[in-house]
């Protein structure tokens, strides 16, 4: 019967499980790493992005945004959206060939595959015969030319990729008709590129890598024209009126050449330039040229810089009338494109985009000046590498819009146009809360993004940097645009990875959403408290030195000295302006921080100790020696570290040379000697790979490295002396295993200014186990968390139970454990390491809302293990009560880069530049919901497409109208498309898709 | 630091101090390194030095590991003076007070062997004449075999205690293949194995684990499946009871389950019951290589609770209050309780030598804790002055105002 009973129990635990959590990995915020291929559809509005890793993005408007992975572990070489259409094709470096498509699915889209293609040539044909270099998506939207490594050109029906063998242009019948004088017709080389005629879709350009260029007719299928250049080609343009075509080439230079109307081999080379010329450039890797509609063209090019002197820069010209500029870009050029005005996308150019290796650039063409655009989205997160990550839910109204109005003290310099891509509809719902993303980075600045929706939008950008002397010369990038150089160069783009002082990365932060104080501590052992201010101030900020060493002997600190503080008044702009300074002695980097607002204090550990400073009148209350004294690591600083690190790595050089000369011994020439120790050498390696790795099994000992190392640092308002009078207490756990309490004795408030605030040693928790603590909560009365400080003050939050007793809820690396307080003794605990061999990473505090019932809800810690793991704790019972793969666990940055929020959601980095987004929560889910149409179609005559058919214009309607009513009809849609598969889907007008399956499951009955 | 050396220093290499202790009193003389003598012969010295000429005694000393171990004969008292540096320390019990005894029956002859074998004392063995040895009790256990009813022959079960003991676990292991008989036929499977065993480790001197071991379960827990970075984790956490699953890669030593036959297989069954039998022990914690000037701090208690199969050690977290009191966490139930501080002893015995005269619980209660029962420490730690929280204070003060003691 109870057994019965209890059964019942847990599958109604069970249901309220699946009510309350749902793992699902959302977004990617950021930008791509490694990026390889761009494209742009100008009719869809839409802009993809293919990556070294083989995946592929989608963006709009902001807020839109599809991505899709492709199966195979290539590079994505291109990217071609067929024109007119929602389809897009993509090459990857394995020669493979992908058809995706935005496609309908329940109300949304989504970006799938719906094809794949590998050209296969004549038996016994090289590989390069078919090896694809270029790729012409024909205006048609039927047919797609493949150029090859060979010379020829391939021409396949899309979207089924049916090959027209018949209608292929060989590379014999082009050379045949090749003029004789022409110098390098015995060998033509690969294509390079092919361009269509915007005039006339029957012609098409191919041009061939020695650089001889052949007007093709596609319906004659034969060559009409052909073109001389002998530098080795590197891009072509067909200009828009099919008058003239550009082609570029290796040696800098650019020609433009005559297409004759008459099928006349009168070509004729009208302009050749070499725009840096007199010294050898390098070569212009592409070209365009637009007209506008009164005036002079733009013309655009990448490269061409003289070699000696600018071979490293990453460049794009913009010329335009008595205009010229080389933008001038800090990582290399993948591609770039130019967005036209009007309906048809045929007007003047308003915009250039260009992706670099390391972010996407934007150029208002039509201001004065040719600012940038700020991007909404694709925000280089890693303009300088990201040290550290702190998330804040539910940003209070007053606080955003001071951020926000600082931030756009920031961005005058941007032009004030408008997102220029502004493709799909964005149908998610206005994010429920403000939700800011705080990331510090290596240069001392910390940045504030809004992270409440799909798009994470860069708000405002705080530097510490300016309150310390560093080595860097202010005025060093202002030096540029002096009169008369050239090439005019301009830098654009805010990726700048160097680092003025390493010392200067941020390295923990702390806001109090309330009161608007923020406090930051980087690796030199800086702590600074910082105040929102909406006006310029120019203030001195004391520093205050901090000995967390307290006369502890025998000790050498051979790391980095502190930073130097700047001793006169220094101006700070509207924004976080520092106020208070602790530096910590030795400089070692700040591991713990914390910020209480209403007590106005802040602590702090290092790997030496811990302290408490009183931001109100600016003196230390507290600070304790955590080291132990047998810690030589911890001791002398990281440098001990670097030498190992050297010695390790002298010994792998040795290594290699040893082999080296191994194989040098055996060489004599004779190939079966050479084989002979080649395959020793394999051998060899194979040994080395085979040594087996080793792990020590060993009791922690408190005498390991780092013990000392305070790991997390906490305030509460708890019973920690007696179970009826709560004070303010102190928590910091150490990397040993050890918990330290203080009682904290605040003067009244009428007294904090002058009466000193006062810590006690309290207690002092050696856990049996040794692991590192990486958390410390207090449990109310009822369970949970204890608020935030203000929290209560602001009616944000309950105030906390007082009357039933406190817990304390200790996290270490392997154990969950809770204790009763005031009189420590274990209650309950949950093993992690004993049982599963994972250990804690990261954990958090989250409040996790009920899909069915709106005022239902509980607490439970998020944890991340090392083996990338996360798993939901409830709380206070400490019982695991679900866990999902998230992160690989090889990923041990992504691991370490991750940050909860308190709503169930989550972050990582999945590269130096892109953040993961996650969601633990039924409730609180952020991601893209949006719908691309397909365009209305242009009045350009090459359309054969079939118009939008009137079911489904009527069916738009319809969702226009009342989307949810819709639903069943949607989804019905959408299985007679899967029913009837490809050709269905090229009829629908109406592409809807969904980026995410995000309706819970329902559990069919009781 | 010179206290500590202090008295010693002065003195002949030679000769060897002894500082033997019969109830409340204190003795003291000195004995040439080189020529011992025999047993007898010492023992009749004891009786004499203390006036107790007709007393039965049992002698123990305490070892450099500050385990109080017993003399009995030639051998033991060779090895107690050879050790002894530079002071060696006796304690002497009337043989009728002892709540235990160093038996010499005949029972226990058997386990002689048993027992010398799992302590690796050698020269045991070599005797001819009946040898007088101690009962298992006497022994602080450092492994056993377990479970042995319910494994494969071919498995074993391993219990390592690391607790109380400076000794490190003291293996390494690795990943690997083994080949698994399954339907299919014979296939090769990721294992992990012990690689390599840290000489003077308690995992080499145990003897029930070897290199290629392959290891299948820790604490329970089978490792298929998991990183060999896992299973490190997942043996550090469980270190301090550690149990691991063994497919021994010599299978000549086997536990025999039926018949109870000869050689090495019976005895380390035997071994295996009997250290698993749930009986408590004690261990003294005192260290020889302590300056000899100030008395001692008192012996520590330490209850093993060897019966238990999962024991729930790791809960005894040390809290200590601002009063300076120290008191393990335990659960009501528990009726054992261990200080977690080995590792401070060092320096903390040399603190309490330095700054305390006054001696410590041995000195005050004038017993050697041979009254006590298992699980007394809480006991102790109500009525007296017990050396934890003592410890605890030292520590403490040690902490905060950081003198630096180096040794």
């Amino acid at each position: 019967m109870k057994r019965f009973r209890r059964h019942g129990q847990e599958s109604q635990r069970d249901r309220l499980k699946q009510e309350l959590f749902q793992f699902n990995k959302t977004v990617e915020h950021g930008f791509p790493h490694q990026p390889s291929a761009l494209g742009y559809s100008p009719s869809l509005q839409l802009l993809a992005i293919g990556t070294r890793s083989g995946a592929i993005k989608l963006y709009g408007a902001p807020g839109v945004e599809f991505m899709g992975l492709h199966d195979e572990n290539a590079a994505v070489t291109q990217v071609h959206f067929l024109p007119h259409q929602v389809e897009l094709v993509t090459l990857l470096d394995d020669n493979s060939l992908h058809m995706w498509t935005l496609r309908a699915h329940k109300g949304l889209s989504e970006l799938m595959e719906i094809g794949r293609f590998t050209l296969t040539g004549p038996p016994g044909a090289p590989p390069s015969v078919t090896r694809v270099t270029a790729v012409l998506a024909h205006s048609s939207g039927e047919l797609l030319l493949l150029g090859t490594e060979g010379g020829h050109v391939f021409i396949v029906e899309v979207p089924g990729f049916r090959e027209l063998e018949e209608r292929n242009i060989s590379l014999d019948q082009v050379a045949s008709s090749v003029p004789d004088d022409y110098i390098g017709r015995r060998n033509l080389e690969h294509i390079e590129a092919l361009q269509e005629n915007p005039v006339n879709p029957n012609q098409v350009v191919i041009g061939y890598g020695r650089g001889l260029m052949v007007i093709w007719d596609l319906e004659k299928q034969c060559a009409i024209q052909h073109i001389p250049a002998t530098q080795q080609l590197e891009s072509v343009w067909w200009a828009e009126d099919g008058g003239y075509i550009l082609s570029s080439h290796s040696d800098g230079s650019y020609c433009r050449w005559m297409v004759s109307v008459e099928e006349v081999n009168e070509e004729e080379e009208e302009k050749s330039d070499i725009p840096y010329g007199h010294f050898p450039c390098k070569a212009i890797s592409k070209i365009i040229q637009l007209p506008t509609q009164e005036g002079p063209p733009f013309l655009l090019f990448s490269g061409g810089m003289p070699r000696a002197s600018y071979g490293d820069r990453h460049c794009i010209t913009v010329i335009h009338s008595k205009t010229h500029v080389a933008l001038d870009f800090t990582s290399r050029i993948i591609d770039f494109f130019a967005i036209r005005e009007g309906p048809q996308h045929i007007g003047d150019p308003s915009a250039l985009v260009v992706l670099v290796e390391e972010e996407l650039v934007v150029i208002d063409l039509q201001t004065e000046g040719w600012p940038v655009i700020q991007t909404p989205y694709l925000v280089p997160l890693h303009s300088s590498a990201i040290t550290c990550s702190h998330h804040v839910s539910a940003i209070p109204l007053k606080l955003w819009e001071r951020v926000i109005a600082a931030g756009d003290l920031q961005s005058t310099h941007y032009s004030k146009r408008p997102w220029p891509i502004t493709g799909g509809q964005n149908l998610a719902p206005d994010p429920p809360q403000r939700d800011l993303l705080l990331t510090g980075h290596e240069d001392g600045t910390v940045r504030f993004w809004d992270a409440s929706g799909v798009c994470l939008y860069p708000m405002y950008k705080l530097s510490t940097a300016g309150v310390f002397h560093t080595d860097a010369d202010p005025n060093d990038n202002m030096n540029q645009g002096t009169e008369g150089e050239w090439p005019p160069f301009r830098k654009v783009g805010c990726f700048d990875p160097y680092s003025d002082d390493p010392r200067l990365g941020i390295q923990k932060i702390h806001l109090c959403k309330y009161s608007g104080y923020l406090t930051v501590a980087g690796t030199a052992g800086q702590i600074l408290v910082l105040e929102l201010n909406d006006e310029a101030a120019e203030q001195t900020v004391e520093a205050k030195v901090v000995d967390l060493l307290q006369g502890q002997e025998g000790f050498r600190w051979k790391g980095h000295t502190q930073l130097d503080v700047r001793e006169e008044p220094v101006l700070f702009p509207p924004g976080f302006q520092p106020f208070s300074l602790v530096q910590c002695q030795p400089p070692a980097v700040v591991t713990a921080l914390t910020l209480h607002s209403e007590w106005k204090l802040v602590a702090f550990g290092t790997s030496h100790g811990f302290g408490l400073y009183d931001y109100q009148q600016k003196n230390n209350v507290l600070i304790k020696c955590t080291l132990n004294p047998s810690d030589q690591l911890a001791m002398e600083g990281p440098l001990s570290r670097v030498k190992s690190i050297k010695k390790s790595l002298r010994q792998s050089f040795r290594r290699i040379r040893r082999s080296r000369v191994s194989l040098r011994k055996h060489h004599v020439n004779n190939a079966a000697k050479l084989q002979e120790a080649n395959a020793r050498l394999e051998a060899e390696l194979a040994e080395m790979e085979l040594a087996p790795v080793q792990r020590k099994i060993e009791a922690r000992s408190s005498d390991d490295s780092f013990t000392g190392l305070v790991r997390t640092i906490y305030f509460a308002d708890t019973f920690l002396s007696d179970s009826s009078h709560n004070t303010p207490s102190l928590w910091a756990g150490t990397n040993g295993g050890c918990v330290f309490a203080y009682m904290l004795r605040l003067p009244p408030v009428e007294h904090r200014a002058d009466e000193p605030v006062t810590a006690q040693s309290a207690k002092e928790i050696q856990l049996m186990h040794r692991a590192p603590v990486v958390g410390i909560v207090v449990l109310d009365g009822h369970g949970a968390p204890l608020p935030e400080p203000l929290e209560v003050a602001h009616d944000l939050a309950r105030s906390p139970d007082m009357q039933g007793s406190h817990h304390l809820l200790v996290i270490s690396e392997e154990q969950f454990k809770v204790f009763t307080l005031p009189k420590v003794s274990a209650k309950m605990k949950l093993k992690l390491t004993a049982v599963d061999g994972s250990r804690v990473r990261r954990v958090g505090v989250a409040w996790f809302g009920s899909s069915r019932s709106e005022d239902y809800g509980e607490s439970g810690l998020v944890v991340l293990t090392n083996q990338g793991d996360v798993h939901v704790v409830s709380l206070p019972t400490v019982k695991l009560q679900v866990h999902y793969p998230c992160v690989r666990r090889e990923d041990v940055s992504g691991i370490a880069s991750c940050v909860f929020t308190k709503h169930g959601q989550g972050f990582y980095l999945i590269s130096p530049s892109e953040f993961e987004r996650f969601s633990l929560s039924t409730r609180c889910v952020v991601e893209p919901r949006c719908l691309v149409e397909v365009p209305l179609l242009s009045g350009s005559s090459t359309q054969r497409r079939p118009k939008p058919d009137v079911a489904s214009s009527a069916h738009r309607n319809a969702r226009q109208d009342g989307e949810d009513a819709e639903v069943l009809q949607e989804i019905q849609k959408s299985l007679e498309g899967d029913q009837t598969e490809t050709c269905s889907l090229k009829a629908g007008a109406v592409m809807v898709m969904e980026a995410m399956v995000c309706l819970p499951q329902v559990i069919p009955g009781e | 630091m010179n206290k500590n050396h202090r008295v010693p220093s002065n003195r002949s290499l030679s000769a060897v101090e002894v500082k033997s202790k019969f109830g409340a009193e204190f003795r003291r003389f000195s004995l040439d390194r080189s020529k011992p003598g025999r047993f007898d012969e010492f023992y009749g010295l004891l009786q004499h030095v203390h006036r107790i000429p007709n007393v039965e005694l049992l002698v123990g000393y305490a070892d450099v590991h500050g385990d109080l171990l017993p003399i009995n004969n030639d051998d033991n008292y060779h090895k107690a003076i050879s050790t002894a540096s530079p002071l060696l320390r006796l304690f002497l019990q009337r043989k009728e007070e002892a709540d235990y005894t160093f038996g010499t029956n005949s029972l226990t002859r058997k386990k002689n062997t048993v027992l010398s074998a799992v302590l690796l004392r050698p020269d045991a063995t070599r005797k001819k004449t009946p040898v007088i040895i101690s009962l298992p009790k006497d022994f602080r256990p450092v492994s056993s075999i377990i479970d042995v009813d319910i494994l494969p022959e071919t498995h074993r079960r391993v219990r390592l205690y690391k607790h109380g003991q400076e000794k490190p676990l003291g293996f390494y292991i690795r990943d690997g293949s083994s080949v698994r008989v399954t339907p299919q036929g014979l296939e090769k499977v990721p294992g992990i194995f012990i690689s390599r065993m840290v000489p003077g480790g308690l995992a080499e001197s145990t003897g029930l684990l070897a290199v290629n071991d392959e290891v299948l379960e820790v604490n329970g827990i089978e490792v298929a499946g998991k990183s060999l970075d896992q299973v490190t984790d997942m043996m550090i956490a469980n270190s301090h009871n550690l149990i691991i699953t063994v497919k021994p890669a010599n299978q000549r030593n086997n536990v025999v389950r039926s018949g109870g036959g000869g050689g090495g297989g019976a005895a380390s069954g035997s071994s295996g019951r009997s250290s698993d039998s749930g009986a408590s022990y004690y261990g003294y914690s005192s260290h020889g290589g302590v300056g000899a000037a100030a008395s001692m701090p008192s012996h520590i208690i330490q209850n093993f609770p060897v019966g238990e199969p999962e024991s729930d050690e790791d809960d005894e977290d040390l809290v200590i209050e601002a009063g300076g009191e120290a008191e393990p966490i335990r659960r009501a139930s528990s009726n054992y309780s261990m200080p977690s501080l080995p590792r401070y002893e060092p320096h903390l015995n040399l603190r309490a030598a330095a700054s305390s005269t006054s001696a410590l619980s041995i000195n005050a209660n004038g017993t050697l804790p041979t009254s006590g029962s298992s699980g007394s420490l809480s006991n102790a730690n109500a009525t007296s002055n017990t050396p934890s929280p003592d410890r605890a204070v030292d520590r403490r003060s040690l902490e905060e105002d950081g003198t630096v003691i180096t040794l």
